[in-house]
């Protein structure tokens, strides 16, 4: 991401572009990634009520998948999963 | 053009607040600033101006309502002292961030404790990198004057930035004055209607005030510091436009006494008008004595006040506050940094005084002088008057 110089900040460094947060990559955040078993998942939609960054949504075959554009890998989800049908797993491994 | 009345200085502060059409008033009492909120709210309930009036329970409060004021767009005043301004202290630094335009008095009293209702600058020291404009007046007209041209200078889009003008804690507040109190015609002539350069506005959402993460933080404390430092140019028009119409003109450093002094006195606020006196005096005796009077602190005019010292041979820094532990008083600070690049510098005294009300008279100047032509002042800083066991 490229950052403003300070000439061309705002003033007060206000925010004047309304709903630019969509626009923030929280995926940068992340260390680890759930990853889900479809074995165990019965497609109760909990972890999507969860997660914090509400970037879990449901898919054609109803299950439950993070954006990973927004996922910044809390757990959350994992912890949360009463079948426990997710695991957080190190970024690259 | 206008009329000369005699009144109290806090009087005469609401009346040039009402002549600049403030659209929100939000303060909090407290000695020796309360004669002006006072008499502003009664102005208020009179309708003699059409304003809001915030009674706020306390001067954070009062900052904070004044910051949300300011960020729809209102011409907004307030007024305090020591511990009121202390207790604005972090709203301060978020007012000037958000680079609010606003006017603020802040009748000059020392910092509890011990207690004291009385004058000293120990309270302004304690916010001097608040990121404000800061003037200090000198006497009665020149506080009236400096209110309404205040805020010209805050609304100017070069400028952008709110204004502390000090006026020293009963010497001013409470002193009964003979001042020019010009028409409102003329007034806003000068001062035109406030054209906000942002706004809070549902049409135009802005976000003012977010997080500054690292990538962030320091290119907008960059920004503010350039706003700051660019203002005095502005400033000095601003002044410069007071005088054509209403024909008196305030400069950022005044000066007085003999051309080409040899020792001069530097103060800040009313003990300018003291010295005045003491150096007419002197001078009358044969005395190569001057003063430099600051009227602008921040941003401090640097060039200016090096222009004006010249081939001084010594200057006295008179400070109205202490900086316990360090090098000297801020005033003082603030001038040796200033000269330490000069290949050609004056001896620098300098002397603490008039802390909590401490009476300083024409008297002290002179004996002040007396010392330094002896060479008597060896520490780094003079507390003033301290009665002790020593010597
Ligand atoms: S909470 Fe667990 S079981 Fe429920 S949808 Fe999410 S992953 Fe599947
Ligand atoms: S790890 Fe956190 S952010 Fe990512 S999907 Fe799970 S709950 Fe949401």
């Amino acid at each position: 991401m490229q950052y403003p110089a300070w000439e061309d900040l705002e003033l007060g460094a206000a925010i004047t572009t309304p709903g630019n947060a969509s626009n923030l990559k929280t995926g940068d955040w992340r260390s680890s990634v759930p990853v889900l078993d479809e074995d165990k998942c019965v497609k109760c939609g909990l972890c999507a009520v969860y997660c914090p960054e509400f970037c879990i949504a449901e898919d054609e075959e109803g299950f439950y998948r993070p954006d990973l554009y927004y996922c910044k890998g809390c757990g959350i989800c994992a912890v949360e999963c009463p079948k426990e049908a997710i695991k957080m797993q190190r970024e690259g491994e | 053009m206008g009329k000369r009345i005699g009144t109290e200085v806090s009087i005469a502060v609401a009346e040039a607040v009402k002549l600049a059409r403030v659209d929100v008033i939000s303060a909090y009492p407290i000695t020796p600033q309360t004669h002006i909120v006072e008499d502003l709210s009664q102005i208020v309930a009179n309708g003699e101006l059409e304003a809001a009036f915030i009674p706020v329970e306390s001067e954070h409060s009062a900052m904070s309502a004044a910051v949300g004021a300011a960020a729809t767009g209102a011409r907004v005043y307030t007024a305090t002292s020591a511990q009121g301004l202390a207790l604005m202290h972090e709203i301060l630094f978020i007012a000037s961030s958000l680079r609010l335009p606003m006017v603020m008095t802040v009748a000059n009293r020392s910092l509890s404790g011990p207690i004291s209702i009385w004058n000293d600058h120990s309270d302004i020291m304690a916010e001097r990198d608040i990121g404000w404009i800061q003037i200090f007046g000198e006497n009665g007209q020149e506080i009236f004057d400096l209110t309404i041209a205040a805020f010209r200078i805050a609304e100017d889009k070069r400028v952008l930035l709110p204004v502390c003008v000090n006026m020293d804690g009963f010497i001013l507040t409470h002193m009964i004055e003979p001042i020019e109190v010009p028409d409102q015609e003329l007034v806003d002539r000068f001062l035109p209607p406030f054209e906000p350069a942002m706004k809070l506005d549902p049409a135009n959402p802005v976000t003012m005030g977010p997080v500054g993460v690292p990538e962030i933080y320091t290119e907008a404390k960059k920004q503010c510091d350039v706003a700051l430092t660019n203002s005095k140019p502005v400033i000095e028009e601003v002044l410069q436009q007071w005088a054509e119409i209403f024909g008196r003109k305030y400069s950022l450093i005044e000066k007085n006494g003999t051309e080409s002094a040899e020792t001069v006195f530097v103060t800040m606020g009313s003990l300018g008008e003291t010295v005045m006196t003491a150096i007419e005096e002197l001078n009358a005796e044969g005395q190569s004595v001057g003063q430099v009077r600051i009227r602008l602190w921040r941003p401090f005019p640097k060039e200016e006040f090096k222009q004006a010292i010249k081939g001084v041979k010594r200057l006295i820094v008179i400070d109205r506050a202490l900086c316990p532990g360090s090098t000297s008083g801020p005033v003082a600070a603030e001038i040796k940094a200033l000269l330490y690049e000069e290949s050609e510098k004056p001896e620098v005294i300098n002397v603490i005084a008039g802390l909590g009300g401490r009476d300083v008279t024409r008297k002290d100047f002179k004996t002040m002088l007396d010392m330094a032509l002896k060479g008597e002042f060896k520490d780094d800083y003079t507390i003033w008057g301290v009665r002790s066991h020593a010597e």
